[in-house]
């Protein structure tokens, strides 16, 4: 194996690539966000975005396989830290008691994930590789649904709880500390996390509440 | 004053026995003692009774040397904060408190008997690169090599790792980052460690790996459960010495 198989293989190699690859993808939701907040300016804007985000054909191609490289490496560096972790605690204590330095988004980071891959799948059939409306109406009337709004809602809980930790995770990953910026880096985080999780939500809400919607 | 506790203890007669939770009624003790000074009560009846004594490992009682420590109630070294189980003492506990007495836990820590585990892991990774090669003599003049005091403060509050384990214990992944980042960064920090740092990070780093320890999953579990309080800053700091060894240096 040359230096960089040896590197990559450690754990600090893992956990470079869990962060490389997780602001990354980090990088994608908010641009995903930004394009979708033509949404709140109607159903034409948004017809409009979509056009323009086709028409770059091949810029959007090489985009796609980009980011679906950058998922698979994700997924799979994930999964294998998450079964070299459990094999390095094979007993659990009778009691356990977090000193407090864990949150709800630390713990929870491989049960987030698969959620969010379980709900990448279902998004991307629903919408990616599905054209028998415009984008618009598909939209509309997948997220009408009491019970696919819900999903989306819960997913993007998911999302919010993952970015939580993941932010900040990911820059201490990568050495990324210093007493004068460290507060800002992890409120960072998590602001910006209940950020795009409240942006986003706002999509499914307005769908599920509002008659208007996309009208 | 005087409490009365319920003692739940793992025993386990050697590494590949079974063990199990046995429950003892302490009887009155003084809320002077200490967690130690309690069990050694517990196991003075225990030999008079003709049964087998709690084995637990302590030294120095002055929460300095590292040898001690159990998780008590899911908390390695117990409740307080900044506390080695050696400097606990009972005031801290209420009467008819259960304390539930666990050993560390981790694969890298083989289970020795009953509280007692195999830390020896810890020194591996020291072995393979927590030093500095200097030729003996005389001893040099102080301050042939000037360090600014913040610096020797920042390597100091490192070296105060005192490499019990409670942070292998409290980790959910039952990682050694916390302790390999402390013992990498005493000597990255100074002067004299510069001349081995590459060679170091890499060396501590795949000892580290290659001895069962899971991976850091930034929880923070360690630095709140450290005796020492040693940050996690020393975290990203292993990150970056190994990150700049792998990637910035010729070294491999």
């Amino acid at each position: 194996m040359g230096w960089l198989g040896r590197t990559l293989n450690s754990s600090i190699g893992k956990k470079t690539v869990m962060a490389v690859t997780g602001l990354s993808l980090g990088l994608f939701v908010a641009a995903h966000l930004a394009g979708l907040t033509s949404i709140f300016r109607g159903r034409v804007a948004f017809a409009a975005y979509a056009d323009r985000l086709h028409d770059l054909a091949l810029l959007l191609r090489l985009g796609e396989i980009f980011l679906l490289v950058v998922f698979l490496l994700h997924i799979t560096v994930g999964l294998l830290l998450f079964l070299e972790n459990r094999r390095a605690k094979p007993i659990r204590y009778a009691v356990r008691n977090s000193a407090s330095g864990q949150t709800w988004g630390s713990q929870t980071m491989p049960y987030t994930g698969l959620c969010l891959l379980l709900f990448l799948g279902y998004h991307l059939a629903s919408f990616s590789l599905n054209d028998y409306a415009p984008i618009d109406v598909l939209l509309r009337e997948s997220l009408a649904q009491p019970a696919t709004g819900t999903f989306y809602l819960i997913a993007l809980l998911a999302l919010g709880l993952h970015l939580s930790h993941g932010l900040w995770s990911s820059l201490q990953s990568l050495g990324l500390s210093h007493p004068k910026y460290d507060q800002f880096l992890e409120s960072g985080g998590v602001g910006i996390s209940v950020f795009i999780t409240t942006l986003f939500s706002l999509i499914p809400i307005l769908a599920l509440f509002w008659p208007g919607f996309l009208g | 004053m005087t409490i009365n506790l319920t003692l739940r203890i793992w025993r386990q007669p050697g590494p590949d026995a079974p063990g199990a939770f046995r429950t003892y009624q302490s009887g009155p003790l003084s809320t002077d003692l200490s967690f130690l000074e309690m069990l050694d009560l517990l196991n003075e009846r225990l030999s008079l009774a003709g049964e087998e004594p709690v084995a637990f490992d302590h030294d120095c009682g002055e929460g300095i040397c590292g040898t001690c420590g159990a998780v008590v109630n899911g908390r390695p070294h117990g409740p307080v904060e900044r506390t080695t189980l050696c400097q606990l003492h009972l005031r801290h506990f209420n009467d008819g408190d259960t304390l539930i007495i666990e050993p560390f836990r981790a694969r890298a820590f083989r289970i020795e008997k009953d509280l007692v585990v195999d830390r020896s892991a810890l020194e591996r990774i020291i072995q393979a690169g927590g030093y500095v090669s200097v030729n003996t003599g005389s001893a040099p003049e102080a301050n042939t090599i000037p360090v600014p005091q913040p610096t020797a403060e920042a390597a100091m509050s490192s070296a105060e790792c005192i490499g019990c384990g409670a942070c292998v214990a409290a980790c959910p992944n039952g990682a050694a980052m916390l302790f390999t980042g402390a013992k990498v960064s005493q000597l990255a920090l100074l002067p004299q460690g510069q001349p081995e740092r590459t060679r170091r990070a890499l060396d501590m780093l795949r000892a580290m790996d290659g001895l069962g320890f899971g991976n850091c999953g930034n929880e923070r579990e360690c630095e709140a459960a450290c005796p020492k309080s040693i940050s996690i800053r020393n975290i990203a700091r292993l990150n970056r010495e190994f990150l700049r060894a792998s990637f910035f240096s010729e070294e491999e």
